[in-house]
């Protein structure tokens, strides 16, 4: 579903950002990207969502390539595409029922689509009680939850998590992070960028991936690198 | 998809009435400084208009022109081009005219015994047959009338009102460009930073999936609604000074109304031009 064949990301003043990655992240498969703050997770994870373009080598998404995709088409994958951050990115303006709503203005969704989506996925991220209030009125793991439910509503293929927990204590992370197993367990592939190993050992069984200056120097799922 | 466009356009005013009403504003005092400036181009204009209606030949006649020529010079030169009206003044009116218009000879006119005046034609010209070329060019013609016996048209202070009308033209050409660049760039200003206090509403719609098309629109009618908001302030503003000032000051005329439609129009299009090039930026940067 997604392929990165020998990419390479430089910067005209920041380097080398990605140095020849190689991957291949499957449908409904869990992925734990790891590595030093620098060492290029997030730079692959904005070159999946297209958000930039290899300097060589290819990115395939769910069909699209990296040399070849038109602006409209980046548009329309991105439907396909979660994306979660650290920051949340919430409107601050906007209730958490109208944030997550605003991802399906974009598709044209009817009105009592739209209601009945939100009011599932609000429900589906345990903040059913709180849809009218705004992100300034609920604690960091709650804006996350919106975050997530905003990235779901489209009915993505992947989730991207950057630092999807770097904001939250210890308890918000526990509780985010099970709902990222949650929505993989539906088939939803999750890519889950994150240096905190703790959370990584706690969970074994899950494919890890350790980017370093670039490089992927680890792969648990003995993907041929090169 | 265009009613979401109007939604947002609108719910944007809803959610930071003062960003909109601080553009607005931005917005309504530089069209305001506009609209004064029209409104004394305008107004120097008709001065100038009415001074040049004014501008008119007179020719002198002979003595001893019979009546029959004088009537037959008269109906050829009211059939020149140029020509609006002729009018025959006889000695007699001359005379009364005068007395009339000149009181303080009015003692030596009383004591001539013969009338010294002579007849004339008093020749108007046609709007914008007034430029000093034009005068000479009629001036020259009726000079060749045998009956006529010598031509006046106030030359100098003809080319006086020529200079000042040159002079407002491009004076009115040079400052209104400079006044509108100056709007414009204010109204650009104003808005894109109404947008750059959005740019993050921008970058979410691009995370989500919006197309380019879909993330302009609304800003693009919130920028055309703005500029109205803007134009119509101005307009109010315009015309209360025009009021003040007419009332106080000047005689003044109010705008012609394609102007003031002009002025809300380029106010609407800056608004929505503005938009766009300010929120292309943002979906260049994000």
């Amino acid at each position: 579903m997604i392929r990165i064949d020998r990419v390479t990301k430089r910067y005209a003043r920041g380097g080398t950002a990605l140095d020849d990655v190689s991957l291949e992240i499957r449908k409904g498969e869990f992925v734990f990207l790891t590595g030093h703050s620098g060492a290029g997770k997030s730079t692959l994870l904005r070159l999946i969502h297209m958000a930039e373009r290899p300097t060589s080598g290819e990115i395939r998404v769910s069909g699209y390539s990296s040399s070849s995709i038109r602006p409209r088409e980046i548009a329309i994958l991105r439907r396909k595409i979660g994306y979660v951050f650290q920051d949340f990115r919430l409107l601050a303006d906007r209730t958490a029922a109208e944030n997550i709503a605003f991802a399906l203005e974009v598709t044209g969704a009817r009105e009592n689509v739209k209601r009945t989506k939100v009011g599932r996925l609000l429900a589906q991220v345990g903040l059913a009680s709180k849809s009218e209030a705004l992100p300034a009125e609920l604690s960091g793991g709650e804006q996350q939850r919106v975050a997530v439910a905003r990235a779901l509503v489209n009915d993505p293929l992947v989730l991207l998590a950057d630092e999807a927990t770097g904001n939250l204590d210890e308890r918000a992370t526990r509780g985010i992070f099970e709902l990222f197993r949650t929505i993989n367990a539906s088939g939803t592939a999750v890519v889950f960028a994150t240096h905190d190993l703790d959370l990584v050992r706690e969970n074994p069984g899950l494919r890890v991936v350790e980017l370093d200056q670039g490089r992927v120097v680890f792969d648990s799922a003995a993907e041929p690198v090169e | 998809m265009m009613s979401y466009a109007l939604r947002e356009a609108f719910n944007a005013f809803r959610r930071s009435p003062l960003l909109i009403g601080l553009s607005a504003m931005m917005i309504a005092i530089s069209l305001f400084v506009v609209g004064l400036f029209g409104l004394a181009a305008y107004n120097i204009r008709l001065v100038i208009e009415d001074v040049e209606a004014r501008v008119e030949i007179v020719a002198y006649l002979r003595d001893d022109a019979s009546p029959a020529d004088i009537r037959l010079a008269e109906t050829d030169i009211r059939a020149f081009p140029e020509v609006r009206d002729v009018r025959h003044v006889t000695r007699e009116q001359a005379l009364i005219i005068a007395r009339q218009e000149l009181p303080e000879f009015a003692a030596l006119f009383g004591d001539l015994e013969g009338n010294p005046l002579p007849a004339s034609l008093e020749i108007a010209l046609r709007p914008h047959q007034q430029g000093p070329a034009a005068v000479a060019a009629v001036a020259e013609r009726v000079r060749m009338y045998p009956v006529v016996e010598d031509v006046t048209y106030g030359q100098e202070w003809l080319d006086t009102v020529y200079l000042l009308r040159r002079v407002a033209a491009v004076a009115t050409a040079v400052l209104g460009s400079a006044f509108a660049a100056v709007a414009a760039l204010i109204i650009a200003s104003a808005i894109r930073l109404a947008i750059f206090a959005r740019r993050d509403e921008i970058s979410i719609m691009q995370l989500v999936g919006a197309t380019d098309g879909f993330i302009r629109r609304p800003f693009v009618l919130e920028g055309m609604l703005t500029g109205i908001l803007g134009a119509l302030l101005a307009l109010l503003l315009t015309w209360g000074a025009f009021r003040v000032l007419s009332r106080s000051v000047f005689d003044l005329q109010w705008l012609p109304p394609h102007w003031v439609f002009a002025g809300v129009i380029a106010g609407t299009l800056f608004g929505a031009a503005a938009s766009m090039l300010a929120v292309r930026r943002h979906l260049r940067d994000v």
